[in-house]
C-alpha cells in the first residue's frame, strides 16, 4: 500500500552518490585522492540552470534535509518544515541540492569509510577537513551538476558558515547567502564545550583511538555524553523550563541515580538515537571544522577585510534565545557585510527556542525568510 | 521603529522634498525605515544606495520584498555598529520624537554621516496650540493621531524646540521646511512655519567649530 505524503513534502526522494578522482587538497596539507559525495536533489533544475540553492548542513545533519527515504520513514528529512513545494524553500521554483560532507557518516568519505592504500577503516588517519575543504568538495559536486552558480546557498549555525565561505571562496559561484543562526568564529565558551565533547569521547574505553571499527565496541558512552552536553547548549534554559520544569517520571523523589526528571529522560532518549546513528569519528571531526572556523584569520582578524572580494547579497537571521551563537555573533558578520557595502538584510527572531530555532517553524522567521527565497526565485 | 501610518497624504510630500536635497547616487542609512517606502523612493529617484534600521518585526518581510537592505536594530541602542562617516546622508523620518534619546541620536546621525535629515510632526501648529491652550486637552490630528496614554509619541517639540536643540549642539541647519498635510508651500507656511507647518523637514549637518 502506497503511503500519501503530505501535499507539501517533496515525497519520496533518493540518495545518488557521486565519485570523485581528483584529488582534494585540504587546509591541513594533507590529500584525498578520492571520495564520494552523497547528495540529495528536490526539484527541477531550469534550463537556464540558475535556479539552483544549495542547502548546507549542520553538525549532526546529513544530505537527507526533505522527504522522506520510504513509505514507512516515520520522520521527514531534516529540514522538511522549509523545503518543498510552496514552502519557504520552494521546491516548484527551486533546484535544490543537500550533500552530506565529507568526514561524514552518511555515505560521503569519511572515518568509517575504508581507506583505499590500507584496506581498513580510515579511523583517526581521516585528514581533518575544514568549513573551506567542504566547500571546495562542494565545489566539485556543484561542477559535477553543471550548476555553474547557485541562487543561493543556505544553512543554520555550521551550514551558515559553510554559506559564508562560500561567497569569499566563489565570489562568482553565488548570487545570495542566507545564514542563519551562524558566527564568524567559535568563541572561547564554544571551543570549550566542542573540547568537553570530544573528551567524552575519547576517554570511553570503546574509543580504541579511533580505530573501534575493528573491534567489537563502540565508543557509545562518549558519544551518547558528547550529544547530552551538545543537545543542552542547542536548547534554552526557557524552554527547558517550559518544556520539562522540574517534573518528576514517577512523581516522586527516590534517593537513587536512576532517572527521576523529566530532563533526564529526555536526554538519555535524544542521546541513544543519535549515537545509534552516527559516528563518534565524524563527531570529532565535525567540532573541529567548527573550532578552526574562522575566516577572518587570514586577514588579521579582520573579517571586513575577509569579505573584501564577496559580492552576494545576504540575508542573516539570528534568534533571541540562542546562546551558543547570540545574535551578537550574526551582528558582526552584518557590520561585516555593510563595511563592505554589501547588499545585507538581518533579522533578529524573537523565540524562546534556542539554536535549535532554526530548524523550527517559527512566523516571524519564516516571514522574512520567505521573503527574501521570493526576491531570490524572481531573480533566477 | 514606530511610524506614523503610511498616508500617502502626509508621506509622499515630505519624500519629495528629501528627494530635492539628496544628491544623485548618494549612500543613505534610513532610521527607521519602516516598509522601505522612502529608501525605495529615494533609489529610484535618486539612484541612492544604503541600508534601513527597523525594529520592528512587521516591517522586514515588506522591505525585503521592496528590495531594501533592512537590519533589524533599536535605534536607541545608538549606531555603535556604523562607522563614522560611511553615510552621504542620515535620515529621521517621523521617528525623531519617538526616540528615547532624541538629543543623542542627532549627534550619532552626524558621527555616521556627513548629512543629517530629519521631519517630525510639529506641535507648535495653530490646532495643536487651540488644543492645549483653549481647550486644555493634548493635541489630536492627522499628523499626531495617538491618545496621550498611547503614544509612541514621547518627545514632541516645535520648530523652535528642534532649532534651539541645533544650536546648543553645534549643528548647522542647511534647510528647513515646513509642509501642512497636503504638502502646500503657501506664503503663510514660509511667513510662519512654526504656526502654520504639520511636518517640519530640516537638513543639517555639523559645525565646523575654528580652532583658533
Amino acid at each position: 500500500m502506497s503511503r500519501q505524503f503530505p501535499s507539501d513534502s517533496v515525497g519520496l526522494v533518493h540518495p545518488r552518490t557521486v565519485h570523485f578522482d581528483h584529488p582534494l587538497q585540504l587546509s591541513s596539507g594533507e590529500t584525498l585522492t578520492t571520495y564520494d559525495i552523497v547528495y540529495e536533489t528536490y526539484g527541477e533544475l531550469n534550463p537556464a540552470r540558475s535556479n539552483a540553492v544549495l542547502i548546507c548542513h549542520a553538525l549532526s545533519g546529513n544530505h537527507h534535509a526533505a522527504g522522506y527515504h520510504d513509505p514507512d520513514e516515520k520522520k521527514p528529512g531534516w529540514w522538511d518544515n522549509m523545503v518543498g513545494p510552496g514552502k519557504v524553500i520552494d521546491t516548484d521554483r527551486f533546484h535544490v541540492v543537500s550533500c552530506n560532507n565529507i568526514g561524514g557518516c552518511h555515505g560521503s568519505t569519511g572515518p568509517a569509510t575504508v581507506n583505499p592504500d590500507t584496506g581498513i577503516p580510515y579511523g583517526p588517519d581521516f585528514p581533518i577537513v575544514t568549513v573551506q575543504d567542504w566547500v571546495a568538495s562542494q565545489a566539485q559536486l556543484a561542477d559535477f551538476l553543471g550548476i555553474e552558480q547557485w541562487a543561493a546557498v543556505v544553512g543554520g549555525s555550521l551550514g551558515g558558515m559553510q554559506a559564508m565561505q562560500w561567497a569569499i571562496d566563489f565570489p562568482d559561484r553565488i548570487r545570495n547567502a542566507v545564514l542563519i543562526a551562524a558566527a564568524p568564529k567559535l568563541t572561547a565558551q564554544n571551543i570549550a564545550f566542542n573540547e568537553v565533547a570530544r573528551q567524552a569521547i575519547c576517554s570511553d574505553p570503546g574509543f580504541h583511538e579511533g580505530r573501534y571499527y575493528e573491534t567489537q565496541s563502540e565508543p557509545w558512552r562518549g558519544l551518547r555524553l558528547a550529544r547530552m552536553l551538545g543537545h543542552i547548549t542547542y536548547l534554552s534554559d526557557d524552554l527547558m523550563s517550559e518544556k520539562f520544569g522540574r517534573d518528576l517520571r514517577e512523581g516522586k523523589i527516590n534517593f537513587d541515580y536512576g532517572v527521576e526528571f523529566q530532563v533526564e529522560s529526555y536526554l538519555r532518549y535524544q542521546a541513544d538515537s543519535f549515537a545509534g546513528s552516527f559516528d563518534a569519528n565524524t563527531y570529532l571531526l565535525m567540532t573541529k571544522a567548527l573550532d578552526y572556523f574562522d575566516p577572518a584569520a587570514a586577514t588579521g582578524g579582520d573579517l571586513s577585510a575577509a569579505l573584501k572580494d564577496v559580492k552576494a547579497d545576504f540575508l542573516v537571521i539570528s534568534f533571541t534565545s540562542d546562546w551558543r551563537f547570540a545574535p551578537y555573533r550574526s551582528r558582526e558578520i552584518v557590520r561585516a557585510l555593510h563595511d563592505n557595502d554589501l547588499n545585507v538584510s538581518y533579522a533578529e527572531v524573537e523565540s524562546h527556542q534556542g539554536h535549535d530555532a532554526f530548524l523550527l517553524k517559527i512566523p516571524q522567521y519564516l516571514d522574512v525568510f520567505t521573503a527574501y527565497m521570493d526576491r531570490v526565485a524572481a531573480s533566477c | 521603529m514606530t511610524k506614523q501610518p503610511s498616508d500617502t497624504r502626509i508621506v509622499r510630500p515630505d519624500y519629495a522634498i528629501i528627494a530635492e536635497w539628496i544628491r544623485p547616487r548618494s549612500r543613505v542609512l534610513d532610521l527607521g525605515c519602516g516598509d522601505g517606502a522612502l529608501l525605495h523612493y529615494l533609489a529610484e529617484q535618486r539612484k541612492t544606495t544604503g541600508y534601513g534600521l527597523e525594529l520592528d518585526d512587521k516591517y522586514l518581510p515588506q522591505c525585503i520584498r521592496n528590495g531594501i537592505n533592512v537590519i533589524q536594530t533599536d535605534l536607541d541602542q545608538g549606531l555603535a555598529e556604523f562607522d563614522d562617516d560611511s553615510f552621504d546622508y542620515v535620515l529621521l523620518s517621523l521617528t525623531l520624537q519617538a526616540m528615547h534619546f532624541p538629543a543623542r541620536l542627532l549627534d550619532e546621525m552626524l558621527r555616521v554621516g556627513s548629512r543629517g535629515i530629519v521631519t517630525f510632526p510639529n506641535f507648535g501648529h495653530w490646532r495643536a496650540r487651540i488644543q492645549l491652550g483653549l481647550f486644555g486637552t493634548m493635541p489630536i490630528s492627522r499628523t499626531l493621531p495617538h491618545q496621550w496614554y498611547d503614544t509612541p509619541n514621547i518627545h514632541l517639540c516645535t520648530l523652535r524646540d528642534f532649532e534651539a536643540l541645533c544650536r546648543d549642539r553645534n549643528i548647522d541647519i542647511l534647510d528647513r521646511r515646513a509642509v501642512d498635510h497636503i504638502h502646500r508651500a503657501s506664503l503663510g507656511l514660509r511667513l510662519w512655519p512654526n504656526l502654520l507647518g504639520e511636518i517640519a523637514l530640516y537638513q543639517f549637518t555639523r559645525k565646523v567649530i575654528s580652532r583658533h
